[in-house]
C-alpha cells in the first residue's frame, strides 16, 4: 500500500481502498474537483477546511508572536527606548486580540475539523457550505483587525478586555472596526460550534454510542455547546459598546445612568468560559496521546467526560474572580472565591487520570508524549497560580500585576499551545502519509520548554514584586525579572520557527508513515490510510465499543 | 435504504441546527436583558450602592439612642464640568431613627450657565438600603447660571434596622453634566464633556 501513495501531500482527489468499502462512491456531488486557488476557496471537505484553518492559525500565531516581541523588546532594560507608549498599548492589545481569537481559537477548530469526522467514522462535517463560510469568515475579519493599525488614532489600545469606559469614551476611531472584525470573527466560532454539535450528535459511525467517543470529540462537543452559551453575550456587549460610542446611549457611562461594572460583568461572564473554550479541546488532545504512548487504555474513561462537564458547568459560576478588586460586595467575592476554588478538583481529577494513564504502561517519548507530558506539568503549574488567584483577599495584591500574566501564560502557552503543538506532531503522519522528521521535532520540543518557562517563571516573581501589567516601563528593581523574560522569549519565539520548517519538510517528504503510524493509537482515524484521501467513510463503518467491527 | 437513511440523517441534522440556532437566539437575548436585571438586582439587594437614589418618605420612627452611627460626605469632581461641589457639613454623628439635615453649595465657575446632576453612591453598600432621602438636590438635574452659587440641603434618616457591623456611612456625591436631555436645551450639549460621553 506504501508504495501506491502519491508523492505529494496535497491530498488528491482520488479513492483508496480503505476509504470506501467496495468502492461505491457515495455522495458524489461534484464533477471534477476544481485545482490551485479555487479549490481551497470553494472547499467544502472537511480536511481541506481543516488545513486552512490550522495555515490561519499559524501564521495568526506569528503575527501575535512578534507582537509581543515587540512588546519584550521594550521591556528588555527599564527606560522608554524603542516605541512609544501609545503604540506599545496597541502591541498588548493585539497580541492578546490576535493569540486569543486568532491563533488558539482557530487551531482547535482545525484540528476539529480534520479529526472529529475521522474519530466519529462519518464522510464529513454536517453542513460542509457553513463549514466553509466559517473559515473564510476568519482572515476578514483578521484582515479587518490589523487594519486598525494603519487607521487614525491606531488601532485598539486598551487591553484585549477592552473594559469600557476606556474603549468607549477614551477609545480611538477605529474602535467601530474593532468591534465590527470581533463580530465577524464571534459568528465564524458561532457557526463552526453549529456544524460541530450537528455533526457529533447525527453522524456517528453506527454503533458509536456517546460514551464510545474518543475524548477528543467529546471535549470539542462540550466546547461547542460553551460557544453557543456565551458568544452571543460577547457579541451583546460589544454591540452595547458600539451603541455608546457612536449613538450616544449609556450603558457603561456613569454619567447617563450606566456602570462600567455592567461592562466588565458582561465581559467575564462570557471571557471565562472563553478561557475553559480554549483548554478543553487541549484536554482532549493530550487524552488521545498520552494512551497511545503509554500504551495502555484512558484511565477512568467516564469520569474523564463528567470531569469536562462539571467543569464546562462550573464556568458559568466564577466569573467574577476576575473582578475581585473592582468593588464587589463581600457575599459576592466570597461565593466566587468558593466556585473559583471548587472548580480545581474536576480539574485535578484529569490530571490524575493522565498520570494513572502512564503508569505502569510502556511509554516512549516520541515528540507528540513530550509535548503532551510538558503540558501536563506546566498547565498544572499554571493551575496552581490560578488556585492563588482565586483566593480573593490575596488577589487583591495580585490582581493586575505580572503574577497575572505569568499565571494566563502558562495555561495557555505551556498548556493550550503545547496541546497544539502535540496534536499537530501526532496527527502530521495522518494528513500528510510522513512521519516529523524527529531530530528537529526534539530540538523544538526542548528549545520551547527551555523559552516557555525562562519567558514566563520569572513573572511570577516580578508581579510578587509588585510590577503592574501593560506598563511600557518599570521600575528599577523588576529589571533583572524582565531581561530574563525577554531573552526567553526571543528563544521562544525564534523557536517556534523550526516547527514551521518541520512541517514544510513533513509536507514535502520523508519517512512514510503507514494507516496506524503509532503503535497504541486506537481510534479510528488510525485505520484510514496515511495520508488521509479526500474522502473517507464514504461508507458507514460498523463499530461497537468505539472499534471498527471487522 | 441509503437515501431513506441519508434524509433521516438531514432532517435529525436540520433538528439540532434548530435548536442550536434556538439557544442562540435565547442567550443573545439574555445579554440584553442582563442590561435591565443588573438594576433589578442592584436595587432589590442594594448591593451597588445605588439604592439611594430615589425620594423616601419621612417616616416617624423610634430613635435609637443607644447607638451611634457615623455619616460623612464625599463629592467630587466629575469630568468635563466647571463646576463644583462641597458639603458644609461634612461629618454628622447621628442616632439612627432621627431626621437630619446637611447642606451642600454647588458653584458654577463658568461664564455660561450649564446643567449637571449629582450622582450619589453608598459605601458599604450593604448600607445603603438603610439611608433613606427625603429631600436631596440629587433627584433632580441643577442648571446654574454663570457663576451662580447655591445652596441645598440633603434631609436624610438612617434606619434603626441598620445591622449591627455598620458603624460609618460614607456618602459620596459625583457630579456629571448632563448630556441626555431630559428637557430639550443646548446648554447641557453644548458644554458637556467633549466626546460622545
Amino acid at each position: 500500500m506504501a508504495s501506491e501513495q502519491p508523492r505529494k501531500a496535497v491530498l488528491q482527489a482520488s479513492e483508496s481502498e480503505g476509504a470506501t468499502a467496495g468502492g461505491a462512491h457515495v455522495g458524489e456531488g461534484h464533477g471534477s474537483a476544481p485545482r490551485g486557488m479555487l479549490r481551497w476557496l470553494l472547499t467544502t471537505n472537511h480536511k481541506d477546511i481543516g488545513t486552512l484553518y490550522l495555515i490561519f492559525s499559524l501564521s495568526m500565531l506569528f503575527i501575535g508572536g512578534i507582537m509581543a516581541l515587540v512588546i519584550r523588546t521594550e521591556l528588555f532594560q527599564p527606560g522608554l527606548q524603542m516605541v512609544q507608549p501609545e503604540f506599545f498599548n496597541q502591541m498588548t492589545t493585539m497580541h492578546g486580540l490576535i493569540m486569543v481569537f486568532g491563533a488558539i481559537m482557530p487551531a482547535f477548530t482545525g484540528l476539529a475539523n480534520w479529526m472529529i469526522p475521522l474519530q466519529i467514522g462519518a464522510p464529513d462535517m454536517a453542513l460542509p457550505r457553513l463549514n466553509n463560510f466559517s473559515f473564510w469568515l476568519l482572515p476578514v475579519a483578521f484582515l479587518l483587525l490589523l487594519s486598525t493599525l494603519l487607521m487614525e488614532g491606531g488601532g485598539p489600545n486598551f487591553g484585549w478586555t477592552f473594559y469600557a469606559p476606556l474603549s468607549t469614551t477614551y477609545a480611538p476611531p477605529s474602535t467601530s472596526f474593532f468591534i465590527f472584525s470581533l463580530h465577524i470573527a464571534g459568528i465564524s466560532s458561532i457557526l463552526g460550534a453549529i456544524n460541530i454539535i450537528a455533526t457529533i450528535l447525527n453522524l456517528r459511525a453506527p454503533g458509536m454510542r456517546l460514551m464510545d467517543m474518543p475524548l477528543f470529540v467529546w471535549t470539542w462537543l462540550i466546547t461547542a455547546f460553551l460557544l453557543i452559551a456565551v458568544m452571543p453575550v460577547l457579541a451583546g456587549a460589544i454591540t452595547m459598546m458600539l451603541f455608546d460610542i457612536n449613538l450616544g446611549t449609556s450603558y457603561f457611562n456613569a454619567a447617563g445612568g450606566g456602570d462600567p461594572v455592567l461592562f466588565q460583568h458582561l465581559f467575564w461572564f462570557f471571557g471565562h468560559p472563553e478561557v475553559y473554550i480554549m483548554i478543553l479541546p487541549a484536554f482532549g488532545i493530550v487524552s488521545a496521546i498520552v494512551p497511545t504512548f503509554s500504551r495502555k487504555r484512558l484511565f477512568g474513561y467516564a469520569s474523564m467526560v463528567y470531569a469536562t462537564g462539571s467543569i464546562a458547568i462550573m464556568s458559568f459560576l466564577v466569573w467574577a474572580h476576575h473582578m475581585f478588586a473592582v468593588g464587589l460586595p463581600l457575599v459576592a467575592e466570597l461565593f466566587f472565591m468558593y466556585t473559583t476554588m471548587l472548580i480545581a478538583v474536576p480539574t485535578g481529577v484529569k490530571v490524575f487520570n493522565w498520570i494513572a494513564t502512564m503508569f505502569r504502561g510502556s511509554i516512549s517519548f516520541e515528540p507528540p508524549m513530550l509535548f503532551a507530558i510538558a503540558f501536563i506539568v506546566q498547565f498544572t503549574i499554571g493551575g496552581f497560580s490560578g488556585l492563588m488567584l482565586a483566593i480573593a483577599p490575596a488577589d487583591f495584591q495580585y490582581h493586575d500585576t505580572y503574577f497575572v500574566v505569568a499565571h494566563f501564560h502558562y495555561v495557555l502557552v505551556p498548556g493550550a499551545l503545547f496541546a497544539i503543538l502535540a496534536g499537530a506532531y501526532y496527527w502530521l503522519p495522518k494528513w500528510t502519509g510522513f512521519y516529523p522528521h524527529e531530530g528537529l521535532s526534539k530540538w523544538h520540543f526542548w528549545l520551547s520548554v527551555i523559552g516557555v518557562n525562562l519567558t514566563f517563571f520569572p513573572m511570577h516573581f516580578s508581579g510578587l514584586a509588585g510590577m503592574p501589567r501593560r506598563i511600557p516601563d518599570y521600575a528599577l528593581q523588576f529589571a533583572d525579572f524582565n531581561m530574563l523574560s525577554s531573552i526567553g522569549a526571543f528563544l521562544f519565539g525564534i523557536s517556534q520557527l523550526l516547527f514551521l520548517v518541520v512541517i514544510v519538510k513533513c509536507a514535502r517528504g520523508g519517512v512514510r508513515a503507514p494507516a496506524c503510524a503509532w503503535e497504541g493509537a486506537v481510534d479510528l482515524e488510525w485505520s484510514v490510510p496515511s495520508p488521509a484521501p479526500l474522502h473517507t467513510f464514504e461508507i458507514p463503518p460498523q463499530t461497537r465499543d468505539g472499534q471498527i467491527i471487522r | 435504504m441509503p437515501s431513506r437513511d441519508h434524509a433521516a440523517q438531514q432532517q435529525a441534522v436540520a433538528r439540532t441546527v434548530r435548536r442550536t440556532l434556538l439557544a442562540l437566539v435565547a442567550m443573545l437575548g439574555f445579554a440584553f436583558a442582563l442590561v435591565p436585571l443588573y438594576d433589578v438586582f442592584c436595587n432589590l439587594t442594594g448591593l451597588n450602592g445605588k439604592a439611594a437614589s430615589q425620594a423616601r418618605a419621612a417616616v416617624a420612627m423610634e430613635i435609637d439612642e443607644s447607638r451611634w452611627v457615623s455619616v460623612r460626605f464625599i463629592t467630587q469632581q466629575g469630568q468635563g464640568l466647571p463646576w463644583t461641589l462641597e458639603a458644609l457639613d461634612e461629618q454628622f454623628r447621628i442616632h439612627p431613627g432621627g431626621q437630619y439635615s446637611a447642606r451642600f453649595v454647588f458653584t458654577n465657575h463658568a461664564d455660561y450657565p450649564v446643567r449637571g446632576r449629582a450622582v450619589p453612591s453608598v459605601s458599604p453598600a450593604e448600607g445603603s438600603l438603610h439611608l433613606r432621602k427625603i429631600m436631596c438636590f440629587c433627584f433632580q438635574e441643577q442648571t446654574l447660571a454663570a457663576g451662580e452659587r447655591r445652596e441645598l440641603p440633603l434631609v436624610f434618616q438612617v434606619d434603626p434596622d441598620l445591622p449591627e457591623g455598620i458603624r460609618d456611612l460614607t456618602l459620596a456625591y459625583t457630579l456629571y453634566p448632563v448630556t441626555t436631555p431630559s428637557s430639550a436645551g443646548d446648554d447641557g450639549a453644548e458644554h458637556s464633556a467633549g466626546g460622545e460621553t
